[in-house]
Protein backbone atom coordinates (compact mmCIF):
# COMPACT_ATOMS: atom_id res chain seq x y z
CA UNK A 1 0.00 0.00 0.00
CA UNK A 2 2.64 2.47 1.07
CA UNK A 3 4.44 1.93 -2.19
CA UNK A 4 1.42 3.10 -4.17
CA UNK A 5 1.24 6.37 -2.21
CA UNK A 6 4.58 7.50 -3.49
CA UNK A 7 3.73 7.84 -7.18
CA UNK A 8 0.28 9.21 -6.35
CA UNK A 9 1.69 11.98 -4.21
CA UNK A 10 4.20 12.71 -6.91
CA UNK A 11 1.51 12.89 -9.47
CA UNK A 12 -0.47 15.31 -7.36
CA UNK A 13 2.58 17.49 -6.88
CA UNK A 14 3.16 17.39 -10.59
CA UNK A 15 -0.40 18.48 -11.30
CA UNK A 16 -0.15 21.29 -8.80
CA UNK A 17 3.11 22.34 -10.37
CA UNK A 18 1.60 22.28 -13.83
CA UNK A 19 -1.32 24.41 -12.66
CA UNK A 20 1.04 26.93 -11.17
CA UNK A 21 3.13 27.11 -14.31
CA UNK A 22 -0.03 27.59 -16.38
CA UNK A 23 -1.13 30.43 -14.11
CA UNK A 24 2.23 32.14 -14.28
CA UNK A 25 2.24 31.67 -18.04
CA UNK A 26 -1.16 33.27 -18.33
CA UNK A 27 -0.10 36.20 -16.20
CA UNK A 28 2.86 36.78 -18.44
CA UNK A 29 0.77 36.60 -21.57
CA UNK A 30 -1.63 39.21 -20.24
CA UNK A 31 1.15 41.51 -19.07
CA UNK A 32 3.03 41.31 -22.34
CA UNK A 33 -0.03 41.56 -24.54
CA UNK A 34 -1.04 44.87 -23.01
CA UNK A 35 1.84 47.02 -24.32
CA UNK A 36 1.57 45.38 -27.74
CA UNK A 37 -1.92 46.79 -28.00
CA UNK A 38 -1.21 50.20 -26.57
CA UNK A 39 -0.47 51.47 -30.07
CA UNK A 40 -3.75 50.22 -31.53
CA UNK A 41 -6.13 51.23 -28.75
CA UNK A 42 -7.06 48.42 -26.41
CA UNK A 43 -8.36 44.96 -27.08
CA UNK A 44 -11.78 45.51 -25.57
CA UNK A 45 -14.69 44.00 -27.47
CA UNK A 46 -16.41 46.85 -29.41
CA UNK A 47 -19.92 45.97 -28.19
CA UNK A 48 -21.41 49.29 -29.22
CA UNK A 49 -20.18 49.09 -32.82
CA UNK A 50 -21.63 45.60 -33.24
CA UNK A 51 -25.00 46.79 -31.96
CA UNK A 52 -25.41 49.50 -34.63
CA UNK A 53 -27.96 48.79 -37.36
CA UNK A 54 -26.52 50.58 -40.38
CA UNK A 55 -23.07 50.81 -41.87
CA UNK A 56 -22.51 54.52 -41.22
CA UNK A 57 -23.27 54.25 -37.51
CA UNK A 58 -21.21 51.07 -37.14
CA UNK A 59 -18.17 52.66 -38.78
CA UNK A 60 -18.59 55.77 -36.65
CA UNK A 61 -18.82 53.67 -33.47
CA UNK A 62 -15.83 51.53 -34.40
CA UNK A 63 -13.45 54.13 -35.80
CA UNK A 64 -15.00 57.52 -35.21
CA UNK A 65 -13.85 58.81 -38.58
CA UNK A 66 -14.71 58.85 -42.28
CA UNK A 67 -13.28 56.43 -44.79
CA UNK A 68 -12.14 56.94 -48.36
CA UNK A 69 -12.07 54.38 -51.16
CA UNK A 70 -8.66 52.95 -51.97
CA UNK A 71 -7.54 50.87 -54.95
CA UNK A 72 -4.80 49.42 -52.75
CA UNK A 73 -7.37 47.19 -51.06
CA UNK A 74 -8.37 43.98 -52.79
CA UNK A 75 -11.71 42.66 -51.60
CA UNK A 76 -12.40 39.10 -52.64
CA UNK A 77 -16.06 38.14 -52.51
CA UNK A 78 -18.30 36.14 -54.85
CA UNK A 79 -20.53 37.98 -57.38
CA UNK A 80 -23.36 35.68 -56.41
CA UNK A 81 -23.62 33.80 -53.13
CA UNK A 82 -25.93 30.81 -53.36
CA UNK A 83 -25.94 30.32 -49.62
CA UNK A 84 -26.08 33.56 -47.64
CA UNK A 85 -25.20 31.62 -44.49
CA UNK A 86 -21.66 31.00 -45.63
CA UNK A 87 -20.12 33.65 -47.88
CA UNK A 88 -16.34 33.43 -48.20
CA UNK A 89 -14.88 36.94 -48.06
CA UNK A 90 -11.22 37.90 -47.99
CA UNK A 91 -9.24 41.10 -48.09
CA UNK A 92 -5.61 41.88 -48.81
CA UNK A 93 -3.97 45.28 -49.03
CA UNK A 94 -0.70 46.88 -50.03
CA UNK A 95 -1.34 49.85 -47.73
CA UNK A 96 1.45 50.39 -45.17
CA UNK A 97 1.21 50.34 -41.35
CA UNK A 98 -2.13 48.55 -41.18
CA UNK A 99 -3.50 48.34 -37.64
CA UNK A 100 -6.95 46.89 -38.24
CA UNK A 101 -9.28 45.41 -40.84
CA UNK A 102 -13.07 45.23 -40.56
CA UNK A 103 -15.95 43.82 -42.61
CA UNK A 104 -19.33 45.49 -42.99
CA UNK A 105 -22.38 43.87 -44.60
CA UNK A 106 -24.54 46.94 -45.17
CA UNK A 107 -27.93 45.21 -45.40
CA UNK A 108 -27.52 42.87 -42.43
CA UNK A 109 -29.62 43.54 -39.29
CA UNK A 110 -26.36 44.66 -37.68
CA UNK A 111 -23.97 46.00 -40.28
CA UNK A 112 -20.62 45.25 -38.62
CA UNK A 113 -19.69 41.60 -39.14
CA UNK A 114 -16.12 41.29 -37.95
CA UNK A 115 -13.18 43.44 -36.94
CA UNK A 116 -9.56 42.30 -36.76
CA UNK A 117 -6.61 43.89 -34.99
CA UNK A 118 -3.42 43.64 -37.01
CA UNK A 119 -0.39 44.14 -34.75
CA UNK A 120 3.00 44.97 -36.24
CA UNK A 121 4.50 41.89 -37.88
CA UNK A 122 1.13 40.48 -38.92
CA UNK A 123 0.34 40.42 -42.63
CA UNK A 124 -2.52 42.82 -43.53
CA UNK A 125 -4.76 40.14 -44.99
CA UNK A 126 -7.73 38.23 -43.59
CA UNK A 127 -10.03 35.57 -44.97
CA UNK A 128 -13.26 34.59 -43.25
CA UNK A 129 -16.83 33.43 -43.86
CA UNK A 130 -19.76 35.70 -43.18
CA UNK A 131 -23.55 35.49 -43.12
CA UNK A 132 -25.53 37.73 -45.46
CA UNK A 133 -29.25 38.24 -44.92
CA UNK A 134 -29.80 39.41 -48.49
CA UNK A 135 -28.10 41.04 -51.48
CA UNK A 136 -25.88 43.75 -50.07
CA UNK A 137 -22.75 45.72 -50.51
CA UNK A 138 -19.82 44.39 -48.51
CA UNK A 139 -17.34 46.97 -47.27
CA UNK A 140 -13.80 46.11 -46.24
CA UNK A 141 -12.28 48.78 -44.01
CA UNK A 142 -8.54 49.08 -43.56
CA UNK A 143 -7.00 51.34 -40.95
CA UNK A 144 -3.58 52.37 -42.22
CA UNK A 145 -1.24 54.96 -40.76
CA UNK A 146 -4.08 56.45 -38.70
CA UNK A 147 -6.40 56.84 -41.71
CA UNK A 148 -9.37 54.76 -42.77
CA UNK A 149 -9.64 53.31 -46.28
CA UNK A 150 -12.27 51.10 -47.85
CA UNK A 151 -13.18 48.82 -50.73
CA UNK A 152 -16.76 47.92 -51.57
CA UNK A 153 -18.30 45.09 -53.53
CA UNK A 154 -21.89 44.11 -54.23
CA UNK A 155 -22.71 40.48 -53.47
CA UNK A 156 -25.98 39.01 -54.75
CA UNK A 157 -27.55 36.55 -52.35
CA UNK A 158 -30.03 33.98 -53.66
CA UNK A 159 -30.85 32.33 -50.31
CA UNK A 160 -30.48 34.54 -47.23
CA UNK A 161 -28.34 33.56 -44.28
CA UNK A 162 -30.87 34.19 -41.56
CA UNK A 163 -33.04 31.14 -42.10
CA UNK A 164 -30.67 29.08 -39.97
CA UNK B 1 -13.90 16.19 -25.05
CA UNK B 2 -12.19 17.12 -28.21
CA UNK B 3 -11.29 20.78 -28.57
CA UNK B 4 -13.65 23.05 -30.47
CA UNK B 5 -10.61 24.56 -32.17
CA UNK B 6 -8.67 23.21 -35.12
CA UNK B 7 -5.58 25.10 -36.22
CA UNK B 8 -3.11 24.62 -39.01
CA UNK B 9 -0.09 26.88 -38.76
CA UNK B 10 2.47 26.37 -41.49
CA UNK B 11 5.69 28.28 -41.92
CA UNK B 12 6.31 29.39 -45.47
CA UNK B 13 9.60 31.25 -45.70
CA UNK B 14 9.45 33.87 -42.97
CA UNK B 15 5.67 33.97 -42.84
CA UNK B 16 3.51 31.64 -40.77
CA UNK B 17 0.13 31.05 -42.35
CA UNK B 18 -2.57 30.21 -39.83
CA UNK B 19 -5.91 28.64 -40.70
CA UNK B 20 -8.44 28.12 -37.94
CA UNK B 21 -11.75 26.34 -37.80
CA UNK B 22 -13.91 26.47 -34.68
CA UNK B 23 -17.03 24.50 -33.83
CA UNK B 24 -19.60 26.99 -32.59
CA UNK B 25 -23.31 27.57 -33.38
CA UNK B 26 -22.88 31.35 -33.87
CA UNK B 27 -26.62 31.86 -33.24
CA UNK B 28 -27.73 35.37 -34.21
CA UNK B 29 -30.68 35.62 -31.83
CA UNK B 30 -32.93 36.38 -34.83
CA UNK B 31 -33.79 32.83 -35.86
CA UNK B 32 -36.80 30.92 -34.51
CA UNK B 33 -36.76 27.22 -33.67
CA UNK B 34 -39.39 24.66 -34.75
CA UNK B 35 -41.77 25.86 -31.98
CA UNK B 36 -41.55 29.43 -33.20
CA UNK B 37 -39.45 30.56 -30.25
CA UNK B 38 -36.38 32.69 -30.79
CA UNK B 39 -33.09 30.90 -30.36
CA UNK B 40 -31.06 33.21 -28.07
CA UNK B 41 -27.92 34.80 -29.48
CA UNK B 42 -24.88 32.64 -28.86
CA UNK B 43 -21.73 33.65 -30.67
CA UNK B 44 -17.97 34.00 -30.25
CA UNK B 45 -16.99 37.59 -29.52
CA UNK B 46 -13.22 37.41 -29.38
CA UNK B 47 -10.65 35.06 -30.79
CA UNK B 48 -7.02 35.65 -29.83
CA UNK B 49 -3.75 34.26 -31.15
CA UNK B 50 -0.66 34.60 -28.97
CA UNK B 51 2.86 33.80 -30.12
CA UNK B 52 5.71 34.17 -27.63
CA UNK B 53 3.62 36.33 -25.27
CA UNK B 54 2.66 38.70 -28.09
CA UNK B 55 -0.84 38.89 -29.49
CA UNK B 56 -0.35 38.43 -33.22
CA UNK B 57 -4.02 38.51 -34.23
CA UNK B 58 -7.26 39.46 -32.50
CA UNK B 59 -10.69 38.91 -33.99
CA UNK B 60 -13.77 40.75 -32.74
CA UNK B 61 -16.82 38.97 -34.07
CA UNK B 62 -20.50 39.77 -34.29
CA UNK B 63 -23.38 37.45 -35.09
CA UNK B 64 -22.76 37.74 -38.85
CA UNK B 65 -19.78 35.41 -38.73
CA UNK B 66 -20.85 32.05 -40.16
CA UNK B 67 -21.59 29.01 -38.03
CA UNK B 68 -18.44 26.97 -37.32
CA UNK B 69 -16.24 29.99 -38.09
CA UNK B 70 -13.19 29.89 -40.32
CA UNK B 71 -10.48 32.51 -40.36
CA UNK B 72 -7.10 32.76 -42.01
CA UNK B 73 -4.24 35.17 -41.36
CA UNK B 74 -0.44 35.22 -41.50
CA UNK B 75 2.33 36.71 -39.40
CA UNK B 76 6.09 37.12 -39.41
CA UNK B 77 8.68 36.21 -36.80
CA UNK B 78 7.76 32.60 -36.12
CA UNK B 79 10.00 29.54 -36.32
CA UNK B 80 9.15 25.91 -36.89
CA UNK B 81 8.16 24.25 -33.61
CA UNK B 82 7.02 27.52 -31.98
CA UNK B 83 3.81 27.42 -30.01
CA UNK B 84 0.75 29.43 -30.98
CA UNK B 85 -1.94 29.78 -28.35
CA UNK B 86 -5.47 30.16 -29.65
CA UNK B 87 -8.39 31.06 -27.41
CA UNK B 88 -11.95 32.28 -27.79
CA UNK B 89 -14.66 33.67 -25.54
CA UNK B 90 -18.34 33.86 -26.47
CA UNK B 91 -21.19 36.15 -25.39
CA UNK B 92 -22.22 33.66 -22.68
CA UNK B 93 -18.73 33.71 -21.18
CA UNK B 94 -17.80 30.23 -22.40
CA UNK B 95 -14.21 29.80 -23.52
CA UNK B 96 -11.92 27.30 -25.12
CA UNK B 97 -8.24 27.33 -25.97
CA UNK B 98 -5.65 25.29 -27.76
CA UNK B 99 -1.91 25.45 -28.21
CA UNK B 100 -0.84 24.63 -31.73
CA UNK B 101 2.66 24.01 -33.01
CA UNK B 102 3.91 25.87 -36.06
CA UNK B 103 4.91 23.38 -38.72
Amino acid sequence: MTASFGPLANRRLLLKGAGLVALIGLGNAVLHAAPAFAATNDNKYPEDAFRQKNATDAIKALYGRDHEASDKIKLDAPEIAENGGVVPIAVTTTLPDVTSIAFIVAENPNALAASYKIPEGTVPAVANRLKMAKTSSVIALVESGGKLYSATKEVKVTVGGCGG
Amino acid sequence: MASSIRVRAILNGEIAEVQTLIQHPMDTGLVKDAKGELIPAHYIQQLTFVHKDKTVFLADWGTAVSKDPYVKFAFKGAAKGDELKVSWVDNKGATDSLTATIQ
